[in-house]
């Protein structure tokens, strides 16, 4: 009866297609690959573990102030406190990071926890009060930064200083601090004693959280939401939940940011300029890293790597011989560019109405 | 075939009314279906057949009466509630997620789970069993929608709901963006679910499609079930009476006698995407010439394509003998074409809401009341009092926001914002949808005035009393072309509907004549 044949036509591999899907994402990979293969060609003492701790210890606090923004850009937001919530966290740490193990751990646990109860609060305060992203986040940043300064004045703070080192130093120094594999001279250790704790810590939190998190319902509410919000409701998801859910991880990801920057610099500072550019940086990570400022479109892996460009560019200007006051120039051409590549899709639109929606 | 006929209904609909801010879409409507059997709903735009399928969908709820299904009262306050009794809707505005690949979106509202994650391979195979099924084993899976063309995405659309098991499955115009190979297959596939005792509502606007497919017609008008009857038991034409009814008739201002007008606007195979193929039309100076046909025949992409909205146009549009198609609206609306369009949103794509009346009126001729560079405040004054007056819009001051007018009035803003510009051709987007009748009276008075004063009218209205009432030449879209041109005493409701339907009665073969050169 019917003259369709069920031929099926080859089908192109899983990596092929996921590379077509997510061009943006492995765009932003190579150049990361090769900015930071350049990057130890040029270096005076070419590579060194040395000297790629202390690139990752640099890179950390922007990676997760990066993937907090992610958070709210796919969902079709733009967070504004980000940087705020990660002063604020830091401060908090900075006051609670020390004394016996268990003060620690708990100091640790409080500072994370106050970034996610902050970005709860961005969330219901979102969805419950109908506030654009931008202006009640803006609102909030405020606070957060007013909190951080009611918190520490001036700078300072005591931070454990067995945990600055274990944290910014390699796995084995990890290890030998706390007297962990014997002393970090086990066998089975060796192959990855070099691994910065920074990178694992990066690793570790993003597969526990992100991974699993983007198979939820939820998780995929939240694409659902940045591309196409009407549908998504006709679809019945959660939508609500779904945006709760994507600030409070958003002020998650900025505590871990706020607890790593207090533990990394031992102290805790309410600076205004910094919570700003971390926030400016975020957005510029994100867009770097292949998400749609529209939504529904990048990972939070990509705002990672797009963090990993921009830190990547700042350490040229260390070993080349540049005027540093010329970085905030070269970032801006090297995101334009980037954007400039993104755009060249909507040169297909036929019915120039759409470039509008 | 008709075995199940005595059995009670699946979905019994009693007294049911609904109305939108006042404005009835449906009244008193008592109507059922049973499973295993394909019903054709039938009617005119704005018959109420969306309203009455979105209420058996738990889109939106009736005001008055009730919905039972197999023999249990239901109100459904929402989509997913309605699947839950059997009742899944494919509906004609795709609900679909771009930036989600097929599987997710077939999936979208249940996926399966393992351990509460969601488990991505048998959600693969589960869409995969669901295209194979409509036979639509092409699809990959794992490929996003937004890379999919119309007809596939139409198909992923029609699996998501088959992923539902319905009981009664309602195809909004579910085939009007399929290609024809697709529209075999999904031919095939009701024949199937209909052997497997699924109920089908089928709303389509294909007369031979109802035809082949259907058992069972239900014709709507104005809100109101008309009748049901079994296939063959009214011809072609009776159906086409049914759906007309008789209708109030509005006041237009007298026709002049038909000219043979020199064609101002020329258009020539005009071509795009595949929404237009191959649009051939003229309007002289002082004329007005409708568009008629039912909704999505092509009859928007033409007004835009006109306008330098599209990209990628193949074809020719003259202007005065001169000119090609325009590039942009900028380029449209300026040099010697001198085009104007009334778009279709006037709430979007019309005007600027919270800005103000008169920046409005402005907006499009900000050089017409500049000096070099300055806009010039009492040459714009003037300008914006002329408009107001000429088209006696009621508004407190000028500068107030133009969301606080009424719809008739936002209106008249849009179209005297064009008036502003001086056109040549004017390009009319259904302007009275949701508009008064006393405003309607008005917009029609001005047409005609434009007309006199030798403007080129190209008129597109849902409104079939409008276009008989209003235009010197009709020309009926069906499949993005022009099928019939109709002018003087040959524009009937019965040859629009039937031209718009492209059946082909033996009374239209002297109707169909040449444009007048």
């Amino acid at each position: 009866m019917s003259a369709v044949t069920a031929t099926t036509p080859p089908r192109a591999s899983a990596l092929a297609m996921s590379i077509r899907q997510n061009r943006g994402f492995y765009g932003a990979i190579l150049l990361l690959a090769a900015l930071y293969l350049v990057y130890n060609f040029i270096h005076p003492r070419g590579f060194s573990t040395n000297v790629f701790i202390a690139n990752t210890n640099e890179s950390v606090a922007l990676a997760f102030v990066a993937m907090a923004q992610a958070m709210t850009v796919i969902v079709g937001g733009l967070d504004l406190s980000v940087g705020a919530v990660m002063t604020l966290t830091s401060c908090i740490a900075s006051e609670l990071v020390r004394g016996e193990p268990w003060q620690i751990i708990l100091g640790c646990i409080v500072s994370v926890a106050a970034g996610a109860g902050f970005g709860l609060v961005n969330g219901l305060v979102i969805v419950y009060g109908r506030l654009q992203p931008i202006i009640a986040t803006l609102a909030t940043g405020a606070v957060a930064i007013g909190l951080a300064l009611l918190i520490r004045p001036q700078p300072g703070g005591e931070v454990d200083l067995d945990l600055n080192w274990a944290v910014t130093n390699s796995i084995k120094d990890l290890a030998e601090t706390y007297h962990l594999f014997e002393d970090g001279e086990a066998a089975w250790l060796q192959p990855i004693a070099w691994v910065p704790v920074p990178l694992l810590i990066l690793v570790i939190i993003t597969a526990a959280v992100w991974i699993p998190f983007r198979r939820t319902v939820t998780g995929r509410t939240l694409y659902a939401i940045g591309s196409s919000e009407g549908a998504a409701y006709m679809s019945g998801l959660p939508i609500n939940r779904a945006k709760l859910w994507a600030f409070t991880l958003a002020g998650f990801f900025a505590g871990c940011a706020g607890l790593y920057l207090a533990i990394q610099t031992g102290s805790g500072n309410a600076d205004i300029p910094q919570a700003g550019a971390y926030t400016l940086n975020s957005i510029a990570a994100v867009v770097l890293g292949g998400i749609s400022l529209l939504g529904g479109v990048g990972t939070v892996i990509g705002a990672l790597i797009g963090a990993l460009i921009l830190r990547a560019i700042s350490f040229y200007f260390r070993i080349l011989s540049i005027d540093p006051l010329l970085q905030p120039l070269v970032e801006g051409v090297v995101l334009l560019a980037a954007v400039s590549l993104g755009a060249i899709r909507t040169l297909r639109v036929k019915n120039r109405l759409e470039l509008f929606r | 075939m008709l075995d199940g006929k005595a059995a009670r209904p699946f979905a019994e609909l009693s007294g049911v009314s609904k109305y939108f801010s006042g404005a009835r879409a449906l009244e008193g409507v008592d109507f059922s279906c049973r499973e295993g059997s394909i019903h054709a709903i039938l009617g005119e735009n704005g018959a109420g057949k969306s309203t009455l399928i979105k209420i058996m969908a738990g889109v939106v709820q009736a005001d008055t009466g009730t919905l039972t299904v197999e023999g249990t009262p239901h109100r459904f306050s929402r989509p997913s509630e309605a699947a839950k009794a059997g009742i899944v809707c494919v509906f004609q505005e795709l609900s679909l997620l771009p930036d989600l690949s097929v599987a997710d979106n077939i999936s979208i509202s249940d996926p399966p789970r393992r351990f509460g994650l969601i488990d991505r391979r048998a959600q693969r195979e589960r869409a995969e069993a669901l295209l194979a099924r409509i036979h639509c084993e092409d699809v990959d899976p794992r490929a996003l929608i937004r890379d999919l063309s119309l007809s596939r995405r139409q198909m992923v659309e029609i699996a998501k709901a088959l992923g539902k098991n319905p009981k009664l499955l309602i195809l909004d115009e579910a085939t009007s963006a399929l290609t024809s190979r697709d529209v075999e297959t999904v031919y095939n596939v009701l024949a199937e679910l209909k052997a497997e005792g699924t109920g089908m509502l089928f709303i389509s606007h294909r007369m031979h499609e109802v035809e082949a497919l259907c058992d069972t017609l239900s014709v709507f008008r104005n809100g109101r079930h008309i009748e049901t009857f079994d296939k063959g038991a009214r011809t072609q034409d009776e159906i086409v009476k049914l759906m007309i009814g008789r209708d109030i008739v509005h006041k237009f201002p007298p026709k002049p006698p038909a000219l043979s007008r020199k064609p101002h606007l020329a258009v020539t195979d005009l071509k795009w995407e595949n929404r237009l193929n191959g649009v051939s039309l003229s309007v002289g100076k002082g004329e007005i010439v409708g568009l008629g046909g039912l909704d999505g025949q092509g009859q928007k992409e033409l007004l835009l394509a006109l306008f330098g909205v599209l990209r990628g146009v193949e074809g020719k549009v003259t202007v005065g003998g001169e000119g090609g198609i325009p590039s942009s609206p900028a380029d449209a609306k300026g040099g010697r074409s001198r085009i104007a369009l009334v778009p279709e949103d006037r709430k979007t794509e019309g005007l600027m809401l919270p800005m103000s009346i008169a920046d409005n009126l402005l907006v499009a001729s900000f050089d017409k009341v500049s000096q070099g560079p300055f806009i010039d405040p009492a040459k714009s004054r003037q300008a914006v009092a002329d408009a107001i007056a000429q088209l006696q819009i009621k508004l407190n001051k000028p500068d107030d926001p133009v969301a606080s007018l009424s719809g008739g009035n936002q209106q008249k803003v849009v179209i005297a914002k064009w008036l502003l510009t001086k056109p040549e051709v004017m390009l009319l987007n259904d302007p009275t949808r949701g508009i008064d009748v006393g405003t309607k009276q008005e917009l029609y008075r001005l047409m005609r005035e434009l007309a006199d004063k030798d403007t080129a009218i190209l008129f597109y209205s849902t409104d079939y009393a409008e276009l008989i009432g209003c235009c010197d030449r009709v020309a009926v879209m069906y499949d993005g072309r022009i099928v019939t041109e109709f002018s003087g005493d040959a524009i009937t409701e019965e040859a629009l509907v039937a031209a718009a339907l492209n059946i082909t009665r033996p009374a239209d073969a002297p109707a169909r004549e040449a444009v007048p050169a």
